[in-house]
């Protein structure tokens, strides 16, 4: 344990000042016998304290107008609305929902209970549930997990793109520990569903269901359900429903569902 | 999200969007793409979640998204950094010695991956989790920006594309 050699990201780390107090010392125990080497990070060193003493300056300069303006949400900006969760609304736009639901006789309510709010569609959606059940049926298979492995991701992503009518892509996850293992079609309520298998270092495995099935049109922020042992993050867009499930605990499913969120939105 | 704490993140966006940039005016419109992006996509932000690193995301990929549309490819070659298109500088042809210039030399990817580290202090890991590229690829990028801008300060051209004015 003690004759780790010394590598370039530990010196990076030591110019950062990213390293454990012990991997400190035999750094710098290293950098007093090689004085080139020390020569180098001193050099990094200098140039990390003449950029922060370059750039620093521009956190005190006053803001422009538009940007400070930018603070506060624009007046026409919020693009789709599945946002009615309440702790999302601002103050003043609740007291403002008041005043307009008092001032119209109440009117502001009964509305509301004609019509469903995206949050109870999403709450009736069967989505979580059968991602969730997928996931518990396929995921502890050990022989056969998947039915295209992803050692053919090229052909997984035709074959389900093709049968499902739409390209759907599995998300790269490898940065976060996950890497896909392979991919299934499951039958859905109308036809056919996606499932990506992820594995991690550990055997933990994860996975992502993709339905094309949703008709009513509802987009969704993020929502969580949890079926018996596995934990789902779910969301709508379009007709695409999206769920991923682990029996991982809740905030690091969130980190992985918000990367695979980003990648699908970004696509 | 409330106005306050967005508020407080802008200098910070502002800061970073000029050292990647070099430009005051480009800088301040990514900054301003920024935000209004933020604002129009509120309902990925999940409350409770660092603020900071949601919006870094957000302007990290608005500038994916600008680069990849002039030009068909300009991914990844990154990598080995001989002569990388670097975004254009009027001091292309001059002998570079000052840090700023310096930087403008370094490909996109080791710029960005330098300054998250220099100026915003971010983790390696954070870095890679925004970027959504592996620690190790952080790693590589950083301490081949490192050396790159390292080399050019010392006047040994680390890139073919400059030249000494006689």
């Amino acid at each position: 344990m003690n004759a780790q050699p010394i590598t370039e990201a530990d010196l990076q780390a030591w110019v950062d000042a990213a390293l454990p107090e012990a991997r400190r010392g035999e750094v710098e125990g290293y950098l007093a016998a090689q004085p080139e080497e020390a020569e180098r990070v001193r050099a990094y060193l200098e140039q990390k304290q003449a950029l922060k003493s370059l750039f620093d300056p521009v956190l005190d300069e006053p803001l422009p107008e538009n940007l400070s303006a930018l603070a506060s949400p624009p007046a026409a900006a919020i693009e789709r609305p599945p946002k009615p969760l309440l702790e999302r609304w601002s103050l003043q736009r609740i007291a403002a929902g008041i005043v307009v639901a008092l001032v119209s006789g109440l009117a502001g309510w009964m509305v509301h209970d004609r019509y469903p709010s995206a949050e109870s569609l999403a709450r009736t959606s069967p989505l979580p549930r059968q991602a969730a059940v997928a996931h518990a049926v396929f995921s502890p298979d050990v022989r056969r997990p998947v039915e295209v492995s992803a050692e053919n991701e090229d052909q997984l992503v035709a074959w389900l793109s093709k049968r499902l009518g739409t390209p759907v892509r599995p998300p790269k996850l490898g940065a976060l520990g996950f890497e896909l293992i392979g991919g299934r079609l499951l039958p859905g309520n109308s036809g056919p569903v996606a499932q990506f298998m992820y594995q991690d270092a550990t055997g933990q495995r994860l996975t992502l269901y993709v339905s094309t099935e949703n008709a009513n049109n509802q987009d969704t922020a993020f929502r969580f359900a949890k079926e018996g042992q596995v934990n789902v993050f779910y969301w709508i867009d379009g007709k695409f429903g999206y769920a991923l499930s682990a029996g991982i605990d809740k905030g690091k499913l969130a980190r992985v569902a918000t990367a695979v969120y980003d990648q699908i939105e970004r696509k | 999200m409330d106005s306050r704490a967005i508020l407080a993140e802008i200098p910070r966006l502002r800061r970073y969007a000029r050292a990647m940039l070099g430009d005051r005016a480009a800088a301040d419109d990514l900054v301003q793409d920024t935000l209004e992006r933020a604002w129009a996509r509120l309902y990925q932000w999940r409350a409770g979640s660092d603020m900071r690193a949601w919006l870094f995301g957000i302007m990290h990929n608005l500038r994916v998204d600008q680069l990849r549309r002039p030009r068909l490819s300009t991914q990844s070659i990154d990598e080995d950094g001989f002569d990388v298109p670097t975004r254009p500088t009027q001091t292309d042809e001059l002998e570079v010695r000052d840090i700023e210039s310096a930087l403008n030399h370094l490909p996109d990817e080791q710029r960005e991956v330098l300054l998250l580290v220099a100026l915003e202090e971010m983790s390696y890991a954070d870095i890679a989790a925004m970027l959504g590229i592996p620690i190790g690829t952080v790693m590589s990028r950083l301490s081949r920006g490192r050396e790159r801008l390292r080399l050019i300060m010392n006047g040994e051209q680390a890139s073919a594309r400059l030249r000494v004015v006689r």
